[in-house]
């Protein structure tokens, strides 16, 4: 397998004063492979999305994909000639065609019967046979969604690009359509992009991930690679809660404020580690150990969520649902991973604290 | 059929029935009326040549001013949405200014420019044959209800989500295909709403063609009016002006029928990137600086020109009188227009169901027909029924009510939907009556839509000519009787300051229009309907 897509030193200026939106941007797409751009809003995932599409221009910096260069400092290849597939937040349906017309419209250089007989075949594909005749607005948000996928894959693009293309449906269907689409993609072949600032997604979507923050790409990884080993504060914050320890690393163990732990890698000195609360559990204290006190305990069903308070400092925990400690009781926390060292980059806040990000 | 709960109050039931009433009764009679007529005197009137020759007429001028309105306001509405060219929000106000001056003050002003005796034979010794006939109401007309087109597709270019135009790119069609076939289709709707507005004000108009001396409907009915007075042959011009009048809005109906897209997201989430002009920004800034010209410039210059050069002192104390008639006709029926709407809108929002509905339908009704064939009713009607009230105050006060109720409806309704209906729930909680919570609870935040009403009504009664031409008393000289009357015998001077004083109402008419829409449009709420409603007063 070789890289279809290339980007590299991708820089864009809204205004030629203002910071770079997306700065020195570098990564490459295998073929077939769905690939997420995952980061907060503002970050420039979706700017470098329409870099990538040809509706921006770079100022810096060449984007190649299957070996036509899209755009490089001399060269910006308009869209309609990039062979790019575009999925938007909204679907972009055109209202005044139906449905199969919406997906026969990027269908060009055909004859009418086989632009039918492809655009019928393209809503086959994505489950929708049957609705040809519809109007766009006539259709749930996932059918939209899924003829918006077959308009763009009707025409067999070498890239599709997807723009949040599940955050307008509420939250069940969003995770049926988005296994849907995501099994549709891999059975046609397709080499895509996506574009989002919701982790899960992006998780359970990519192939490879890449964590965005302020223009730049902070960690690119399988889903289990950035959520097991985040680099940063920032790639562990984003990617779900988690417990920050200040410890003081010695090889591959360090001595934090909840004892000696293993570490996933060699260090030295002041360090500050990550620990996933599903990384941790409860048990009973031995008899004169320094145990911590449940603060809240939440039964969620498939899981609990503990709040552990030990030596001012407050851990958050999920176990299994049949965990039997109530508030109040006195616990003590085992580590069943080794602890993530992140790299020192200047700490924001001392974390005197384990902070549970968003 | 049982009456619904809240038509059982009197509040309801006598505000709908007075609207029901004074709207389709006279429609009706003027029917009946017609229908007097026998088969060979019907043969004689209208199958006749000249019926053939008005409606000829008639259309040409319609599809004529529907063609110069659409390129003026297509442009001007891509100029101003979809560039970079600088000063488009000054480009925005001047597409909507030329509101300020009603067909029949263009009417006088391209009079008073062009022939032997006008502005420019008179300042340059240029003789420019005189304005008139086809050419002069064509102008004239397209130069004034433009606006309503330009309003309504620079809404639309403005409304575009981009994702469709960059979808369209990304499946392979280059930006010129891309407008042809993803941006046009969609502004289908906004150019059918734009045209229905300006097909009815073309329809509807009496000075700009009476001025012109172009032989319409509208014009041969004021002739007939005029001169012999046969009151049956009158009737059927007039139901002949009625007919045009429902093609036209069944035509709109038909257009529009399939076409009402839906999108998911309510506004766009980001502005289209906008087409940079380059050096082509030198012809748009011509086009603009010639629209200036014609529909805002050349008004002003002339009425300025006429006041200064000419017998205008003589009007000025004529003056006073004719503004204070005007306010004497229509502040009462702002007034009664605005308690009319009241109950209207509140049962089209609170109470929706097909009665409401078809309350509403009824006062649009009263709004698109012809004001010419409804006073041309209402006279009829009243001098067989009740000869007293003929030429009255009252009457005109009741015929402007009656015709500018849907423009008194959209604020009061547009109020409503911001009021919580949970807050006279909670009146009647504590308590009050339906009445007493209504008056409570909600009415308090009503004030501002209501004043809106009467403000929308005052200034179109202030303006109004067609319905003042036939209903006003007799010797009850108005403002925009005036400029009409002084127009018509070429006393340009004389009727300037009337202009002056119209321009200055329809002025304040377009400001508030413009407050209400820019309004309208940060709250993002349902009542969208209401702007093309408002757009559609002249």
């Amino acid at each position: 397998m070789s890289a279809l897509l290339t980007v590299t030193g991708l820089t864009k200026r809204f205004a030629p004063a203002a910071p770079p939106v997306v700065r020195e941007l570098g990564f490459a797409v295998e073929e077939g492979e769905i690939f997420a751009l995952l980061g907060p809003s503002g970050c420039g995932k979706t700017t470098t999305l329409r870099l990538v599409g040809g509706f921006e221009r770079a100022d810096a910096g060449r984007v190649v994909l299957g070996g036509t260069v899209l755009c490089a400092p001399d060269r910006h290849l308009p869209p309609e000639r990039r062979e790019v597939g575009l999925v938007f937040q909204d679907y972009a349906l055109f209202p005044h065609l139906s449905v199969l017309e919406n997906v026969a419209f990027g269908l060009r250089g055909l004859g009418r019967k086989e632009r039918a007989v492809q655009a019928r075949e393209a809503l086959r594909l994505v489950g929708l046979a049957g609705y040809e005749d519809r109007a766009p607005h006539q259709l749930s948000g996932g059918q939209q969604q899924r003829v918006a996928i077959a308009r763009s894959l009707a025409p067999r693009p070498r890239l599709l690009l997807l723009d949040e293309p599940f955050s307008n449906l509420d939250a069940l269907l969003r995770q049926a359509t988005r296994q849907e689409i995501r099994a549709v993609l891999k059975r046609q072949g397709m080499t895509a992009v996506l574009v989002t600032h919701d982790q899960e997604e992006a998780l359970s979507f990519a192939d490879r991930v890449a964590v965005m923050r302020n223009g730049q790409i902070e960690q690119v990884g399988t889903p289990e690679a950035i959520y097991h080993a985040p680099r940063t504060l920032f790639v562990a914050q984003f990617l779900g809660r988690t417990n920050l320890l200040l410890a003081e690393a010695d090889g591959r163990e360090a001595e934090t404020p909840l004892g000696r732990l293993r570490l996933d890698r060699a260090a030295a000195g002041s360090v500050l580690l990550s620990l996933r609360p599903e990384h941790l559990t409860l048990e009973a204290p031995a008899p004169g150990e320094t145990a911590g006190r449940v603060v809240e305990r939440a039964f969620k069903g498939h899981d609990i969520t503990f709040r552990v308070e030990m030596d001012g400092i407050e851990y958050l925990i999920h176990t299994h649902n049949r965990m039997p400690f109530q508030p109040e009781d006195a616990v003590r926390l085992r580590a069943l991973e080794p602890a993530v060292v992140l790299e020192s980059q200047p700490v924001p806040v001392a974390p005197a604290e384990a902070v549970p990000s968003p | 059929m049982t009456l619904q709960t809240p038509y059982r109050r009197w509040y309801f039931w006598l505000p709908a029935l007075l609207v029901v009433l004074g709207v389709t009764v006279p429609l009706g009679y003027l029917l009946a009326r017609a229908a007097q007529a026998d088969l060979a005197q019907l043969d004689a009137l209208v199958w006749r040549a000249r019926t053939w020759h008005l409606f000829v007429n008639t259309t040409l001028l319609g599809m004529g001013v529907l063609a110069v309105a659409t390129l003026l306001a297509f442009p001007l509405a891509w100029l101003t949405t979809r560039t970079d060219l600088r000063g488009r929000r000054l480009l925005t106000l001047l597409g909507v200014l030329p509101l300020a001056v009603p067909g029949y003050v263009m009417a006088y002003v391209l009079l008073a420019t062009t022939g032997d005796y006008g502005t420019l034979a008179r300042l340059t010794g240029l003789g420019v044959p005189r304005l008139g006939g086809y050419p002069g109401a064509l102008v004239a007309l397209s130069l004034y209800t433009f606006p309503y087109l330009f309003l309504n597709l620079r809404a639309a270019l403005a409304g575009l989500d981009p994702a469709l135009e960059e979808t369209a790119q990304s499946l392979g069609y280059t930006p010129v295909q891309v407008f042809r076939r993803v941006v046009l289709p969609q502004l289908r709707p906004a150019f059918y709403a734009g045209a229905l507005l300006v097909g009815l004000h073309v329809l509807g108009d009496f000075g700009v063609v009476s001025l012109m001396r172009f032989e319409t409907f509208s014009y041969a009915l004021y002739l007939q009016y005029n001169a012999s007075y046969d009151r049956i042959y009158a009737a059927w011009l007039a139901l002949m002006l009625l007919v045009m009048t429902a093609s036209v809005l069944v035509l709109e109906a038909r257009l529009l029928r399939g076409l009402l897209f839906h999108r998911t997201g309510a506004v766009p989430a980001r502005a289209a990137a906008p087409a940079e002009l380059g050096a082509w920004r030198w012809p748009a800034y011509g086009f603009a600086a010639l629209l200036t010209l014609a529909a805002v410039a050349l008004p002003v210059l002339t009425v300025g020109y006429w006041m200064l050069h000419s017998d205008a002192a003589s009007a000025w104390g004529d003056l006073g009188a004719a503004l204070g008639r005007s306010v004497l006709a229509s502040a009462p029926a702002a007034g009664v227009a605005a308690v009319l709407a009241l109950p209207l809108a509140y049962l089209s929002v609170r109470r929706p169901s097909a009665a409401s509905r078809g309350l509403e339908r009824i006062a649009y009704l009263g709004y698109a027909t012809p004001p010419l064939a409804f006073a041309l009713a209402l006279i009829v009607f009243t001098l067989a029924t009740v000869p007293a009230v003929y030429q009255t105050l009252g009457l005109l006060v009741f015929a402007y009510a009656m015709h500018f109720l849907a423009e008194a409806i959209g604020p009061v309704r547009s109020a409503l939907y911001q009021a919580p209906p949970r807050l006279e729930e909670a009146a009647r909680g504590l308590g009050r009556t339906p009445l007493r919570a209504f008056f409570a609870a909600t009415f308090p935040l009503l004030r501002g839509g209501l004043l809106v009403s009467v403000a929308f009504v005052f200034l179109s009664a202030m303006k109004e000519l067609p319905l003042t031409f036939l209903l006003s008393p007799i010797g009850f000289e108005t403002l925009a009787l005036g400029v009409w009357g002084y127009s018509n015998e070429a006393l340009f001077g004389r009727a300037a300051p009337y202009a002056l004083a119209i321009i200055l109402f329809s002025a304040a008419f377009v400001g508030l229009l413009l407050s209400q829409e820019g309004g309208a449009a940060k709250r993002a709420g349902p009542p969208a309907k209401q702007g093309a409603a408002l757009t559609a007063s002249g």
